[in-house]
């Protein structure tokens, strides 16, 4: 018998949400400011060439084996890094290793709610038209900066909290709105929160992208006295395969571009931070992660590619030429986002709204991935301590509260920040991402690792990929680890000179570092509770059985 | 606009969108692809009180 059309339309219906709520949980700030720089930096059209094979070689197998892992724990009981590491790997040192799947994500949570509240704010001063030019005026980039500065409080420590344009249009206003926002919807649980806000954010993220992919397309060339800055021009500035300064094959020969590109894989997908294996956990044994993962890289890569790839710096182009975007794409992503892009909306018509629009996406797309970040800390909460979802989110609520603070409050050159994101959100990601792969290819075994992949799966995995991950993934993240350690220690003024001086930046970053041990500490704590925890419920099982 | 940076851009974009267009065909001609395709977002916990 045929279904009946409301059936269909049901299915169809779910269909949808969950390829929503699976691209959703991927996409992510990295999308549509870090690739677009990056690329650009990097020659364009040369980039791609490394970006698709790190996508290949380290993005997708890895995040297979993270959905496995994580499965695999779950089968045996756990969701928490440090007991899915143990399922694995029966050793006293394996849940320890799984302390760095509890810090990454809540150190990174402490100040990726911060960023996540400057887009929400810069959302909402679009549309007041704070960043309309004076008329008459010649656009000015520095004021934007100024703005920039004042709002994220950059020039001095503490300097956010004199909130000097009033509390509502602070940064700490709309910090205080995302942190309830995000603790509101984790409070409620996972289901009745990040599904709900997932069902409407991300068709909202993907129509505000649209929307203003269509107005930087349809751009043409806004200044006549200026025909080269056209928007075709800045189609080719960010994807010619060759430049002035170097030929294609040039650019391809760079070991730094394929860094970075590596780099720009292994952020954007989210892999490393733990924060998969954690979800994967709770996956039934039966239920397909093949293709779930592969449809979270594919929505993902469309967002990244597709979108981000023609909008930031082609947009950047039109109006500040050649020049201004390639020192857009050099400045860092906080520069692009934040200063050149509110100052490139502002020239374009309609720029108020589709400013609004592209940092109301970024906010979304921001929301989607930090509410996902404190699940990891729950679980071993509940898991080691024993406390209920309520007491476990208000514990970690203070905790990230503190760490917050901490960030916001020493400001200056956002050093706290760039510190926490060096040693969490690039060290311990390369360390975590190794640990999982060799774990895979290593101790689980590729036989027992592709029977658990392949378990429910939607689709088959090709099976020369169990080599790939066993042999080429941690051999290329050894390779950039490697690379990337020699390359900081090596600059002619290197990072930990800049550490160790006696100045107020070296004060802020050591200070960054010692926080960071008291979270690790704290955490290594809770899994030594844990441990014994978990040592009595198997003593207490053995003497159960006959 | 370079010839060069038409093909880049045509394959790069292309082959995004195919990807994700043949996960999107994978799963909408998956049987209860409703009830066993999974994402962080609609994944329960099973937490003691929520």
């Amino acid at each position: 018998m045929a279904p009946s059309p409301e059936r269909s339309k049901e299915a169809w219906g779910s269909r949808i949400g969950v390829i929503l709520a699976v691209t959703g949980s991927a996409v992510g700030l990295g999308n549509f400011l870090r690739f677009p720089g990056k690329a650009a930096q990097y020659e364009g059209g040369a980039f791609m060439i490394p970006y698709f094979v790190a996508l290949l070689l380290l993005g997708i197998p890895i995040a297979w084996a993270e959905w496995a892992l994580g499965r695999y724990g779950g089968a045996k009981g756990h969701s928490s890094i440090p007991g899915i590491f143990r399922a694995i790997w029966p050793s006293r040192a394996a849940p320890y290793l799984g302390a760095l799947g509890m810090l990454i994500p809540v150190a990174i949570y402490m100040y990726y709610v911060y960023i996540e509240a400057w887009c929400l704010g810069y959302a909402v001063e679009f549309l007041r038209g704070t960043f309309r030019p004076e008329p008459g005026q010649a656009m000015d980039i520095a004021r934007y900066g100024g703005f920039f500065g004042a709002f994220a409080g950059l020039g001095d420590d503490g300097a956010v909290f004199s909130m000097s344009g009033g509390f509502f249009h602070s940064a700490v206003f709309y910090l205080l709105v995302c942190f309830v926002l995000n603790f509101v919807l984790i409070y409620r649980g996972l289901t009745k929160g990040i599904e709900w806000f997932c069902k409407w954010a991300m068709p909202a993220l993907l129509a505000c992208a649209v929307v203003v992919l269509v107005r930087v397309l349809t751009l043409g060339t806004p200044d006549a006295t200026r025909p080269e800055q056209s928007v075709v021009n800045g189609l080719g500035f960010m994807w010619n395969p060759s430049t002035k300064s170097a030929g294609f094959w040039a650019s391809l020969s760079n070991s730094q571009m394929w860094l970075e590109a590596a780099g720009q894989i292994f952020f954007s997908l989210s892999v490393g931070f733990g924060i998969v294996m954690c979800y994967a956990s709770y996956c039934k044994r039966d239920d397909d992660i093949a293709l779930s993962s592969l449809t979270a890289c594919a929505g993902n890569e469309f967002c990244e590619v597709a979108l981000g790839g023609l909008i930031t710096i082609p947009a950047a182009f039109v109006f500040l030429g050649a020049a201004g975007a390639m020192d857009a794409a050099k400045a860092g992503t906080f520069s692009l986002g934040f200063v050149t892009l509110p100052c490139v909306f502002a020239q374009m018509p309609f720029g108020q709204v589709v400013g609004a629009l592209f940092f109301f996406l970024l906010f979304l797309a921001a929301i989607t991935s930090s509410l996902s970040m404190l699940q990891p800390a729950i679980a071993l909460l509940e898991e080691g301590l024993g406390l209920g979802r309520r007491a476990a989110v208000s514990l970690l609520g203070l905790i990230t509260a503190l760490g917050a603070l901490f960030v916001v409050y020493f400001s200056k050159g956002a050093k706290a920040m760039d510190t926490l994101d060096f040693w969490v959100g690039t060290f311990c990601i390369y360390l975590l991402a190794t640990i999982q792969v060799l774990l895979f290819g290593w101790v689980l075994g590729t036989e027992r690792g592709y029977a658990e992949l392949s378990r429910g799966a939607e689709i088959r995995i090709p099976r020369f990929m169990m080599a790939v991950i066993k042999y080429v993934s941690p051999l290329y993240l050894l390779t950039i680890f490697g690379v990337w350690l020699y390359q900081i220690g090596s600059r002619d003024e290197n990072y930990f000179n800049e550490l160790l001086a006696d100045s107020e930046g070296g004060r802020v970053a050591r200070l960054s570092i010692v926080w960071i041990a008291v979270l690790l500490v704290f955490f290594i704590l809770i899994i030594a509770q844990a441990v014994r925890r978990w040592r009595r419920e198997e003593a207490r099982a053995k003497e159960a059985s006959p | 606009m370079t010839t060069g940076g038409w093909v880049i851009m045509v394959c790069s974009v292309g082959f995004v969108t195919l990807f994700l267009a043949w996960t999107l065909y994978k799963v909408f001609s998956t049987p209860g692809a409703e009830t066993h395709l999974h994402s962080q977002a609609d994944l329960d916990p099973h937490d003691q009180d929520s």
